[in-house]
């Protein structure tokens, strides 16, 4: 393998084109239409990952979700940038998309990728309604981010495959239709330990399927645990090669890794901090916040940069998953970076009440964040893999 | 007709060439005494490299901005230790103003928004630029000061001023310039409606992109020497606890690059030194300047006690990556400036201005 050592970091210079900022303002009004409604409170953390459907499919009737999709499958064949816009004026407003970000980021994208056409023509314009929520079968009880030691079997039989096993921490999987799971078929090799796991697309109504709820230390009754018992599944919803999964997981990652979700779920803290500090901030809440506002505009500007070069058609998978790295850590350590800050904020501020609730919510949130989709010491390891020392 | 991406792979190269033949760190560190500093300089000034924002009726090579920003990270990535950067900026300066840019180097204050020099009706120059990089080294200064019409930009023979130059982080000298009774070589006003302000912001971006292309060169040494580098029986990359370092160090050299590279992106682009230019401006130099300093302890935690010694390459880098924080505003200064503007403009407007591109 050739040396990565003088390759430089890369980050294009992109600028949102004009029909994402005009798809911006299009977004910002329906949102405000939304609160307006008491759909949700933009105010408050912790409803992004809220379940909504009708919300969900408000948002499919405006071809919000999918949108970069072909149109044949319900998409609406828009840009990546696009999406970026929407996903970050989403996840600003705190709106409710867990019944369709799932599918939208990454799960239909797989299943535009490896399912047969019959699948797609199916699922996939559901998905693009709102009518159609997903969630992903990766974790067990003995495997998080050692993702290859999964047990859950699949084993063939006449016309499918039998599963047998439990998945765990598994998010949005009582409100899901779908989940794409990963079973394994074959015993790993000698040579490689990553062989024999193979994605599926199970309906999550097929008789054998228990979910119970694990609550989170916050409350949230976001994870559960899927048990399969003797779950029959079509050879038709296999999805690519059979022992192979491992090959596919790796080529989307930019796109899971990259988004404004990964460093924006905080962000009412650093709004909430500016509000505090409001009327006369000291030199030291000033200038924290200053650094947390050029942090953030770094992350951002990485952020889309990665975005533009995916819409380009480059493969920029160490600067995505850089994006992650710094994003995740960056978020997790905002609350407790607001809370410093804001201590000799004026306590007579009247804002001081909501920013406390905010940051309770922050904290007790923040950390999952350098674990969900990857944890911390994963991604570091496939950063120092794509600098050539692994 | 050259398309703009050919020149400048054009202009990077041939900035690479010289800066590898004439000042590669490693060979600058062991050399006895300056000798390489005087062909180094040629060579930069032969090429075109020095004056290389100067348009070509005035005798310069005529390259966009965005070019120009991209030799200093080639500069960057060679721990360059002559005022090109300085000298870039100050001939773009000058020659704007229609002063004629002379042989040789200049160098700027490199807290441009904090100066107190006057003008007399004479000319005359009186008080002191502080902070001026190279600044006994240099063979002219370039200074701003407050004009009757507005600030003013005049050109000083360092001969004819004081230099008080102290010791630096880099080892390169800096120091403050004595004015009193100095008459310019010429002065204007200047140029592009600039205030010292719009200086400090084009000198930030600047500055980052350089930090930025240092702390390139030392990822690039810390990868190499980590694979090579063998301890308990295995190179020290192999080990998680390296690796995890290794790849935090490359997260801040992605950092440093993306901000830096926006800011410049963005200079160029704009029409005059305004919100926007202040958002990136200040984000680069804070996150490239917080760049350097993490970035730097990694490095010497990977190299250990070779990457201290004298003879090793890597202080080089990291010395000057210290150093180029201070300059054009440190990340401090930047963020209470940036953390009072977001907080006058109030805390709803904060979303709106960092998403507006």
């Amino acid at each position: 393998m050739s040396s990565n050592a003088e390759q430089t970091l890369q980050f294009d210079q992109i600028r949102l084109p004009p029909e994402a900022q005009a798809l911006r303002e299009e977004v910002r009004t329906f949102l405000a239409e939304e609160v307006a409604a008491g759909t949700f409170d933009p105010h408050s953390g912790g409803q992004g990952d809220d379940f909504d459907r009708a919300f969900s499919r408000r948002v499919g009737a405006r071809g919000w979700i999918g949108m970069t999709w072909p149109k044949k499958y319900g998409g609406h064949e828009r840009t990546f940038l696009e999406r970026y816009v929407l996903t970050e004026e989403f996840r600003i407003a705190n709106a409710p998309t867990r019944g369709h970000f799932i599918a939208d980021r990454q799960s239909g994208p797989i299943l535009m990728k490896y399912a047969n056409e019959d699948i797609c023509m199916d699922v996939l314009p559901r998905i693009c309604r709102g009518e159609c929520c997903f969630c992903i079968g990766m974790s067990e009880p003995g495997s998080g981010s050692d993702l290859f030691a999964a047990r859950t079997k699949a084993e063939k039989t006449e016309g499918g495959w039998r599963i047998n096993g439990t998945k765990l921490w598994t998010s949005g999987a009582h409100h899901a239709d779908y989940m794409i799971g990963l079973f394994r078929t074959s015993p790993p090799t000698k040579e490689n330990r990553r062989h024999g796991l193979t994605q599926f697309l199970v309906d999550m109504t097929l008789p054998g399927i228990t979910v119970n709820p694990v609550p989170q230390m916050t409350g949230s009754l976001d994870f559960n645990e899927v048990v399969l018992e003797d779950v029959f599944i079509p050879d038709s919803h296999m999805l690519g090669d059979v022992d192979m999964a491992w090959t596919q997981a790796t080529s989307e990652l930019a796109y899971e890794r990259s988004g404004p979700e990964r460093f924006l779920e905080t962000f009412y803290v650093l709004v909430g901090l500016a509000r505090v500090l409001e009327d006369n901030p000291d030199t030291r809440g000033a200038e924290g916040l200053g650094r947390l506002v050029a942090q953030l505009h770094t992350l951002r500007r990485m952020s889309v940069s990665v975005n533009g070069m995916l819409q380009a058609g480059k493969e920029p998978v160490l600067e995505g998953s850089i994006v992650k790295d710094l994003g995740t850590a960056w978020e997790q350590a905002l609350p407790a970076r607001a809370r410093d800050l804001a201590a000799f904020a004026n306590p007579q501020s009247a804002n001081i009440p909501s920013f406390r609730k905010q940051l309770e919510h922050a904290t007790l949130i923040a950390p999952k964040l350098t674990i969900q989709g990857g944890t911390t010491e994963i991604l570091r390891g496939i950063i120092a893999r794509g600098l050539g020392l692994r | 007709m050259t398309n703009d991406l050919d020149l400048q792979s054009l202009i990077l190269e041939s900035a690479t060439r010289i800066l590898r033949d004439s000042c590669d760190p490693q060979t600058v560190n062991v050399a006895f005494g300056d000798g390489w500093k005087e062909p180094l300089w040629r060579d930069l000034e032969e090429s075109g490299l020095t004056l290389c924002w100067i348009a070509e009726d005035k005798g310069g090579a005529g390259v966009p901005l965005a070019v120009g920003f991209e030799v200093l990270f080639v500069a960057g990535r060679f721990a360059i230790p002559v005022p090109l950067s300085e000298t870039m900026i100050a001939g773009w300066l000058l020659s704007a103003a229609d002063i004629p840019v002379p042989e040789g180097s200049i160098t700027l204050s490199s807290q441009p928004s904090r100066q107190s020099v006057n003008v007399d009706a004479s000319g005359k120059l009186s008080g002191t630029v502080t902070a001026v990089p190279f600044a006994g080294e240099a063979d002219y200064l370039a200074v701003c000061a407050p004009g009757e019409g507005g600030p003013i930009i005049a050109l000083a023979a360092m001969q004819d001023c004081t230099p008080a130059t102290k010791s630096s982080f880099s080892g390169d000298p800096k120091g403050d310039v004595g004015l009193d009774g100095v008459i310019p070589v010429a002065s204007a006003p200047m140029p592009f409606e600039m205030n010292e302000e719009a200086l400090l912001m084009f000198g930030a971006a600047a500055r980052s992109r350089q930090i930025a292309g240092a702390l390139q060169a030392i990822l690039d040494l810390s990868v190499s020497y980590a694979r090579e580098r063998v301890a308990f029986g295995r190179p020290i990359g192999k080990f998680q606890a390296v690796q995890h370092n290794l790849a935090r160090l490359a997260g801040e050299v992605a950092a440093a690059n993306a901000a830096s590279g926006s800011a410049c992106d963005t200079i160029t682009r704009a029409g005059s030194f305004d919100e926007t230019v202040f958002l990136e401006a200040a984000s680069a130099k804070i996150r490239a300047g917080e760049a350097a300093g993490e970035g730097a302890a990694i490095a010497h935690q990977v190299f250990g006690a070779i990457g201290f010694t004298q003879e090793h390459v890597l202080h080089r880098y990291t010395r000057r990556l210290w150093g180029w924080r201070d300059d054009f505003g440190s990340e401090s200064e930047w963020a209470e400036k940036l953390g009072r503007r977001v907080v006058d403009a109030g805390a709803d407007e904060l979303w709106p201005m960092l998403a507006a591109r």
